[in-house]
């Protein structure tokens, strides 16, 4: 590849043309500070529209200041990146920007984790010349199921704008007004609950200010923990493991299963449980309905939907509700591990510990911000009464913990109650990208074939490619999986579906880039995807270490059956643990 | 085919139009054929003849006479006298404020003497609406020559030769950029033709499309000739309803006769022009937004490179050219590069149209060679300062231009002097200001546009322009210091510096050389807490002059807020602290009596 050099801060450097003077600067270990620049490697995502200006760099020959995100290195160029010119324009923009943003930071929800006031910390603002008579931008706040939207908080970075369009594909969020009223919004600045929004909350996730934040339901989950009525059933998702140590000061991609369990038990909360228990189950009965599809397709019959998709995903079931209702019918039935957990808690667990459903409180702790909407969907309740009552993120959880002077580190590992903690480590790697497909493959295998599977690691299934695609040898049948995370990319998918040229007999798809782990509930990963692959890493290591890893063998799903639902897509497993989907095509509905 | 012996021009610019120019039309129209003239003199509607301060025009040839602020009902006189006994009414005619003569010829006349018409060579000369009259006037005969005389090179060697810079502002070489645009090889290519044109007293490119449209058509195909490209897409702002009409007659027209569309000239090249219409927006000026904007994304910037030479309009080579720019082309290469460049200055050539507006006692549109002064446009062919007052300054290239003082007035025209003294050609509007205006509330006017019409993207624009014009307002209050002023220097070269787009890169234009040219008067407002000019409110005060009260108590009842005390017989008082500077006293009293500091 052609390489050019030039200097940068008297250091010279030498880089494959093309490359940004951030990039280069970044070879040289010179961090140029920038508020609206995002890069996540390997994901194919990035977002530079050159509008923060804090990036800003002295380029010899030019004019005027150049955005170094987004300005290209050229032979010889001398690019100087802290004359007294640069720090005053930094400072001076950044003070422009600081003029139109609150002055709440002791009670802002972002305080502590704001890039914002990291920056205005960095560049060592002290003062906001013109404060007094500044008029700042204001908008009307916005609360939808999941997400919160306080744009007075808004700096135009448009990551959130790049998320949910060039990424997710949702075009839910867009700049919206002018000048100094611009702002992004929905279209026609309807709430997001009029809009197309799918919860997923990747915009949430890359937000660097407090404007979108999720809706908090820790007040709740406190309130029912307080109310002596009530027995408090949690479950955690699988994703949750993975980084809520990141809270908490540790290493991204650190486990902390046992210390999570043991801090939701001095919590108060009554049961401990799995949601990985509910993905072996999800496995069941999606890895059933599989196979019967397959089978009946194999045999001509028509009426079989092939491929079959996943549909554990509440932000991919949101999106083909809005985007390709014409293919409700292609997805499994089979719910998602949050809502089936409810479902066997409310009946099949109240009914063991002898108690009413209403005395029941489930509350689950997701990764993810969509499992907020998710189980308050009118079907996943019983005259009202909802199968999970609460779902609070794993950054709400952190702060739950720390509320309650629990010092995560040094709690000693605790595990799991039964039965609804037991799992395999099928269940584990429904946090990645390509984990749902892959436990579902190890139980699918075993129970066409009826053979033992060698092979557990289906590595072909693993990865951050947006759009995977692996043949998997069902002894002798090639069954053609594809993998999706990220709309954007499950869109493609989903278009070769509608148009009959998909070649693939199973798709999973998952809402957030890197599945689970990159969830819009899991702690910030501030546009660094290195530690969404070591959260994945550490999802694998934990399926490693189970005894069991295949969904079938977990002895508590065995025991379900037998006691409860009898077998596998009984009519009693598809009263509790199967849904329906709806068209929601969005109309334009203008209500402010 | 009737051979008339007698033609009347009525001009139908916008602004003659709004002066019921439409209704002079009829009226002549009826009283002609109420006369059997009908079929020996002509009326017709032209584009705009410039002198838009004395319009209606309506202009007689062949003996060239010059009606000025013509009303329809003077349309029976004109007919009677001028067209049949011959005799010129004098009463319509044009007087020279000087001497007070009566000038019949707009060929002696101030405002036209200096005055070299490249770019609006027929306007106010044809009616735009025939395509006839145009090709009367050499129309299509550049494309003609350029199709079947010359290949691609020569004609963009010639436009480079011809040192055309571009009108919209930057000032581009013409020639390069299409160079540009003709290197990067693609299937498909555009032509666009930037007619957004907004800044506040601006008027040049509607008046050549609404006078002339066919030049910018001819020159639009040329382009696609030159570049390789079949497309043409005029962006226009919808507001401009006339020059969109007459767009529309001339596309219609010129693709009936083969002059758009397939296998022009028989020579095999294809060309066609479509509109696209914006929503007014300043910021789709910018090419990169323009482009945007077409393709139905939001108005707004992204950086360059790329440039849309290499990828524009649906990520395709486009080149971009503004109205004035195109409608020089045709006659550049009729009469030549050589011929083009003799006029102006070494590195501006050619003639530049400006839009004259403000304090001034010829408001209009004219079009001068570079290199003409400031003081030949301002009193000379601008006439002087209105009502006999003093100069004080000149805004030029609009809100994103700069103001020059006196010092400057004999700076000549052309894109490097005007950078050079602190201001811009920008697209050519000028606004000139006499001795009542006051250069702290001016600087605000003019960011009061910037900020209104900022896109939003980046944060300097945004956020930058709404301190600075706030500022502004904290001075024109008596609530800035001296250390402001250094704030707003500073915050203006850093929003200069820093800023995404030509916008942002000069909005603080007006401010900079505001306080460069007129420091005192900002110093005035900050530690003397006055506004020399009396502009602005907050800081003039009403005071009683004890030598004229006579303590009559006239003002004592009329103001509004009892500010005023006073004993009938004793020399009133007004509390400045209670005043709200509403003028009544001042008006009410009969010895004036009371008079503002």
């Amino acid at each position: 590849m052609e390489t050019i050099k030039l200097t940068i801060d008297n250091k010279e450097v030498d880089v494959p043309r093309g490359t940004t003077i951030f990039k280069a600067a970044k070879e040289l270990g010179i961090d140029i500070p920038t508020l609206c620049y995002m890069e996540l490697h390997d994901m194919n995502i990035e977002n530079k529209p050159a509008a923060c200006r804090i990036c800003v760099a002295e380029v010899s020959g030019r004019k005027n200041l150049a955005p170094t995100c987004s300005t290209k290195c050229e032979p010889g160029m001398v690019v100087k990146t802290h004359t007294p010119r640069v720090l005053n324009a930094r400072r001076t923009v950044m003070e422009f920007i600081l003029s139109d943003h609150p002055k709440d930071c002791l009670v802002c929800s972002k305080s502590g984790n704001c890039e914002l006031q990291d920056m205005a910390n960095r560049l060592g603002i002290r003062d906001i010349p013109g404060a007094e008579y500044a008029e700042t931008s204001t908008y009307r706040k916005d609360t939808s199921p999941s997400i919160l939207r306080d744009l007075d908080k808004c700096i135009m970075c448009r990551r959130c704008e790049m998320m949910c369009n060039e990424v997710q594909t949702v075009g839910a969020l867009s700049a919206v007004n002018r000048g100094f009223m611009a702002t992004v919004a929905p279209a026609f600045e309807q709430n997001l609950e009029h809009s197309t929004c799918t919860y997923c909350g990747q915009c949430v996730a890359v937000c660097p200010t407090g404007a979108l934040t999720e809706v908090n339901h820790v007040p709740e989950v406190l309130r029912a923990l307080a109310d002596p009525t009530k027995t408090v059933v949690v479950q955690t998702a699988p994703a949750v493991r993975a980084a809520l140590g990141e809270e908490f000061g540790m290493a991204p991609g650190t486990l902390v299963t046992g210390k999570m369990t043991a801090a939701l038990r001095a919590l108060g909360f009554d049961y401990i449980f799995d949601t990985d228990f509910a993905a072996d189950l999800t496995i069941m009965e999606e890895g059933t309905e599989l196979l019967d599809r397959l089978s009946r397709h194999l045999k001509g019959d028509t009426t079989a939907k092939i491929p079959i998709l996943t549909s554990c995903c509440p932000g991919w079931v949101n999106f083909f509700e809005s985007y390709f209702p014409d293919l409700k019918e292609v997805p499994s039935t089979a719910k998602s591990p949050q809502q089936m957990f409810g479902a066997i808690a409310k009946t099949y667990f109240a009914d063991k510990i002898g108690i009413n459903r209403k005395d029941m409180v489930v509350v689950s702790i997701m990764p993810c911000l969509a499992k907020k909407y998710e189980c308050q969907r009118d079907e996943f309740s019983v005259d009202g009464n909802p199968d999970v009552d609460y779902s609070i993120s794993t950054r709400e959880l952190a702060a739950f913990i720390k509320q309650a002077n629990i010092d995560l580190k040094s709690l000693h590992d605790e595990d799991f109650d039964d039965p609804m903690g037991e799992s395999t480590g099928a269940g584990v790697i429904f946090g990645a990208t390509g984990g749902v497909i892959e436990a579902a493959c190890r139980s699918a295998y075993e129970m066409y074939t009826g053979k033992k599977l060698e092979r557990i690691d289906f590595t072909e299934l693993r990865g951050m490619e947006g759009v995977r695609g692996a043949t998997i040898d069902f002894d002798g049948l090639p069954v053609n999986i594809g993998i999706a995370h990220g709309l954007g990319n499950a869109r493609k998918l989903l278009d070769d579906v509608r148009s009959g040229k998909s070649k693939f007999h199973a798709i999973e798809v998952m809402a957030c880039p890197g599945g689970c782990i990159g969830g819009g509930g899991q702690p910030l990963h501030h546009g660094n995807s290195e530690v969404i692959k070591a959260r994945a890493m550490a999802i694998y290591a934990e399926d490693k270490k189970k005894p069991l890893r295949k969904s079938h063998e977990n002895p508590f799903i065995k025991k379900l059956y037998a006691e409860f639902l009898g077998k596998p897509g009984s009519e009693k497993a598809h009263h509790l643990l199967h849904t329906h989907y709806f068209d929601k095509k969005k109309k334009v509905i203008i209500k402010k | 085919m009737s051979k008339y012996s007698m033609h009347l021009l009525v001009c139908g610019g916008t602004g003659c139009h709004a002066s019921e120019s439409d209704a002079v039309v009829c009226n002549l129209k009826d009283e002609l054929e109420a006369k059997g003239l009908q079929n020996s003199v002509q009326v017709i509607m032209t584009g705009c003849f410039g002198f838009c301060e004395k319009g209606p025009i309506v202009k007689v040839m062949p003996d060239n006479t010059f009606y000025v602020q013509v009303k329809p009902e003077d349309a029976q006189t004109i007919v009677e006298e001028h067209v049949i006994k011959g005799r010129k009414v004098a009463r319509l005619l044009y007087k020279d404020p000087q001497t007070k003569e009566s000038i019949s010829d707009s060929k002696h006349m101030d405002f036209f003497k200096k005055q070299l018409r490249i770019v609006l060579r027929n306007c106010g000369f044809i009616n735009p609406e025939n395509i006839n009259e145009y090709i009367a006037r050499d129309g299509y005969q550049a494309l003609g020559k350029v199709l079947t005389e010359m290949t691609p090179e020569q004609v963009i060697k010639e436009v480079k030769d011809s040192g055309q810079r571009g009108r919209g502002g930057a000032g581009f070489s013409t020639g390069l950029k299409w160079e540009l645009a003709r290197k990067n090889a693609s299937d498909e290519k555009y032509v666009v033709c930037n007619a957004d044109e907004g800044d506040p007293g601006a008027f040049m490119d509607r008046s050549v499309l609404e006078g002339d449209p066919h030049s910018v058509l001819e020159a639009m195909a040329i382009c696609g000739y030159s570049i390789g490209a079949s497309n043409g897409l005029i962006y226009i702002r919808a507001e401009y309803p006339l020059a969109i009409e007459r767009l529309k007659i001339a596309i219609g027209q010129a693709r009936e006769m083969g002059l758009l569309g397939e296998n022009i000239f028989g020579t095999g090249f294809n060309f066609d022009i479509k509109l696209r219409f914006g929503a007014g927006a300043f910021v789709c000026g910018e090419e990169t937004a323009l482009i945007h904007s077409m393709e139905g994304l939001r108005g707004e910037p992204t950086v360059k490179p790329p440039f849309p030479a290499e990828s524009g309009y649906l990520n395709k080579p486009t080149n971009v050219n503004n109205v004035e720019t195109f409608a020089a082309i045709p006659a550049i290469i009729l009469k030549g590069a050589k011929w083009f460049s003799s006029i102006g200055t070494e590195r501006s050539k050619g003639t530049k149209v400006f839009a004259l507006a403000g304090k001034i006692n010829n408001v209009g549109l004219i079009e001068v060679p570079m290199g003409t002064t400031l003081r030949e446009v301002i009193f000379e062919i601008g006439g002087g300062i209105r009502d006999g007052k003093k100069f004080k300054g000149i805004q030029t290239g609009g809100p994103s231009g700069g103001c020059l003082s006196e010092k400057h007035l004999d700076t000549p025209i052309d894109f490097d002097n005007l950078v050079a003294a602190g201001s811009i050609m920008g697209s050519g509007a000028m606004i000139v200001l006499d001795e009542d205006d006051c250069m702290v509330s001016m600087a605000k006017f003019f960011l009061e546009f910037t900020v209104e019409e900022s896109c939003g993207k980046c944060a300097p624009c945004r956020i930058g322009n709404k301190r600075l014009h706030e500022l502004l307002g904290q001075i024109c209050e008596g609530k800035g210091t001296l250390k402001d002023l250094d704030r707003l220097r500073n915050m203006s070269l850093v929003i200069k510096d820093t800023s995404l787009c030509g916008l942002g890169q000069t909005s603080p234009n007006p401010v900079l050389s505001m306080l460069d040219n007129y420091y005192d008067e900002y110093v005035a407002h900050v530690t003397d807490k006055k506004c020399p000019s009396g502009q602005c409110r907050s800081l003039v005060e009403y005071i009683v002059n004890a030598e004229n009260c006579v303590g009559c108590t006239a003002c004592v009842r009329v103001c509004p807020v009892n500010a005023i005390t006073g004993d009938r017989k004793e020399v009133h008082l007004i509390n400045p602290s209670i005043c709200i500077k509403c003028g009544a006293c001042m008006d009410k009293c009969k010895f004036d009596a009371i008079y503002i500091n």
